[in-house]
C-alpha cells in the first residue's frame, strides 16, 4: 500500500518550475505584442491574431510534432542551435520554449482585451503629460487592467501546469528533468498504478480548482474596488 | 500665436489665434469641434500646418508627437487616471505639489485630494480634469465642454477661475461650448463650425456691449389658473415672466433665453 510519503513529487516541482519560468517569460514577450495589437490599425493585425491563437485550436500533438521536427538536429533551427551547444529536444530548456509557444495566447488575449477595454483617453492624457510608452504602460495602462493582468498571469501558469501532449512530444519523460506531473500520471495509468495516479490526479485537481478560485476571487476584489 | 491650416476627413479649417486669446468653438454636433481640439493636440491625424509660437507641430504630414506639444486638454469624458488619487492625477502630469494643491483648492476639491476618481461625482471629476489640463502650464489649453456637468453656481465660479488661470499663466485657450452664456462670459472670440468648416468668426467684446440683451437661465416653470410663467435668474434676482403656452412647453429648466434689456 502506497502512502503519500512514498510518492515522488519531483514531477510536480518540475511542473511548477516550468509554469513559473514560462509565465515570467511570456509576460515580457506578450506584453508589447498585446499593447501593439490593442493600439494598431495595421492590416497585418488579423494575421498576427490568427497566428498567435493557433495553439488554442491545434491539437497539442500537432504542435508538439512540429516543434519536435523544428528542434531536431536535421532542421535548420536545430542545426543553428547546435553551433552554440544548445539542445532543445528532451531537455528542460526545450520544454520552456515549447510551453512559451503553447501558452502564448493565454497570456496575450486577456492582456490585449484588457488594453482594448481601457479608456483610450487615459493613454492619450499620459502622452499629453509628456510620458513615454514604457511609463504609460506601467503606470497607467497595466494598473488599470488589473483583472485582465491577473487572469493572464494565473491562467498562463495553470495552463502550463496542465500541459501534456506538447510536453510529452518535446521533452519525453526523463525523470528529474522533463517528467512533469501530467506525464507522470499518464505513466502511472499505463503501469496500472491507479492508487498513485489517483493521488497525483487529486493534487492536480486541487491545484486547478485553487488557481481558478483565486482568479475569480481576485477579479471580484478588483472589480468591487473599482466601483 | 497659433496658426492652423488643417484638413482631414472631418475638418478643413484655417484659423489664426493670437497668444492670450480665449476662443470659443461653437456649432452643432458633428460640426468637428472635438476633432479640431484633437488635431491641435496631435491625438488625431490631419494634413496641413499647425504652428505654435514659431514651432511647427504639424508640417505637411510630419507631425510632432502629442507628448512634444505643449497642450493641456480637458476631455469631455474626463479620462482621469483611475488608479491614482486626485492629487496624484495632477502630480503625474507635473510634479509641482504647491500648484496642484492651489488648483484643487480653487475648484473646492482640496478635501477630496486623497480620493480616487470613481469616488467623485461627474461634476467633481470634471473639475479635476480641468486642473490636470492646467497644471503643466501649457502653451495651449484645450477644453472640451469643460463645465457641462456642473450646476449653474459652480459653473459661474469655474468660469471665473478659468479666466484667472488663463491670465495668470498667459495661456491661449480654446474651448468647445454649447452654452451661450458661458461663451459670452468667457470668450473674447467665438468661432462657429459647420460640417468641419468655419462659418462664423466674431469678436465678442465688441458685440456684447452693442447688443441690448442678456441671457438668463430658466430656474422654474409654473402654471396657475390657466396662465403660464417661467422664473428667470437675472444676476442674483429671480424674475417671474408670463409666457404663451407653446413657449412654456418648449422651454426646459436650465435653458438660457435671450432677454431684452430696457435701459
Amino acid at each position: 500500500m502506497k502512502s503519500l510519503l512514498d510518492l515522488d513529487f519531483t514531477p510536480f516541482l518540475i511542473s511548477f518550475k516550468l509554469a513559473l519560468i514560462t509565465t515570467i517569460i511570456l509576460f515580457f514577450v506578450a506584453l508589447p505584442i498585446a499593447w501593439w495589437l490593442s493600439q494598431t490599425k495595421s492590416r497585418v493585425k488579423p494575421f498576427i491574431e490568427a497566428i498567435s491563437s493557433m495553439p488554442i485550436v491545434l491539437p497539442p500533438s500537432v504542435l508538439g510534432f512540429y516543434l519536435l521536427v523544428a528542434f531536431s538536429k536535421n532542421s535548420p533551427i536545430g542545426e543553428f542551435l547546435s553551433h552554440f551547444n544548445i539542445e532543445l529536444l528532451f531537455s528542460f530548456s526545450g520544454l520552456v520554449v515549447a510551453s512559451v509557444i503553447y501558452s502564448f495566447p493565454f497570456m496575450l488575449q486577456p492582456l490585449q482585451s484588457g488594453f482594448e477595454s481601457l479608456n483610450k483617453g487615459m493613454i492619450e492624457q499620459s502622452f499629453l503629460a509628456n510620458k513615454g510608452v514604457i511609463t504609460t504602460l506601467f503606470r497607467v495602462a497595466l494598473p488599470n487592467i488589473k483583472p485582465a493582468l491577473i487572469t493572464a498571469l494565473i491562467i498562463t501558469f495553470a495552463h502550463t501546469i496542465g500541459e501534456f501532449g506538447v510536453v510529452l512530444m518535446v521533452g519525453g519523460s526523463i525523470p528529474e528533468q522533463t517528467k512533469v506531473a501530467s506525464v507522470a500520471i499518464y505513466e502511472m495509468v499505463e503501469i496500472m498504478d491507479y492508487k498513485a495516479a489517483h493521488i497525483y490526479s487529486a493534487i492536480m485537481l486541487l491545484i486547478s480548482f485553487s488557481v481558478l478560485l483565486l482568479v475569480y476571487i481576485l477579479n471580484r476584489k478588483f472589480k468591487l474596488k473599482a466601483l | 500665436m497659433l496658426k492652423l491650416d488643417i484638413k482631414n476627413q472631418i475638418i478643413d479649417i484655417k484659423l489664426d489665434i493670437k497668444k492670450g486669446e480665449i476662443v470659443a468653438i461653437s456649432g452643432d454636433s458633428g460640426a468637428g469641434k472635438t476633432t479640431l481640439l484633437r488635431v491641435i493636440s496631435g491625438l488625431e491625424d490631419a494634413k496641413g500646418n499647425i504652428e505654435a509660437d514659431g514651432e511647427f507641430w504639424l508640417k505637411n504630414s510630419r507631425s510632432l508627437h502629442p507628448r512634444r506639444r505643449s497642450v493641456g486638454f480637458a476631455m469631455q469624458n474626463f479620462a482621469l487616471f483611475e488608479n491614482m488619487t486626485i492629487l496624484d492625477n495632477l502630480l503625474y502630469v507635473e510634479n509641482n505639489l504647491e500648484l496642484a494643491n492651489r488648483l484643487l483648492e480653487s475648484v473646492d476639491l482640496i478635501e477630496f485630494k486623497d480620493r480616487y476618481p470613481k469616488q467623485l461625482s461627474g461634476g467633481q471629476q470634471q473639475r479635476v480634469a480641468l486642473c490636470r489640463a492646467v497644471v503643466k502650464r501649457p502653451k495651449i489649453l484645450l477644453l472640451d465642454e469643460p463645465l457641462s456637468a456642473l450646476h449653474s453656481k459652480m459653473r459661474l465660479k469655474l468660469q471665473k477661475e478659468i479666466l484667472k488661470l488663463h491670465k495668470e499663466f498667459n495661456l491661449t485657450t480654446i474651448f468647445v461650448s454649447h452654452n451661450i452664456t458661458e461663451i459670452y462670459n468667457m470668450a473674447n472670440r467665438v468661432v462657429e463650425l459647420k460640417r468641419g468648416r468655419v462659418v462664423g468668426d466674431k469678436l465678442i467684446e465688441k458685440e456684447i456691449y452693442e447688443q441690448p440683451f442678456i441671457y438668463a437661465e430658466i430656474v422654474e416653470k409654473m402654471e396657475s389658473y390657466g396662465k403660464y410663467y417661467i422664473i428667470l435668474k437675472i444676476s442674483d434676482r429671480l424674475v417671474k415672466n408670463s409666457v404663451e403656452k407653446d413657449r412654456f412647453t418648449r422651454y426646459n429648466i436650465g435653458d438660457f433665453i435671450k432677454v431684452e434689456v430696457k435701459v
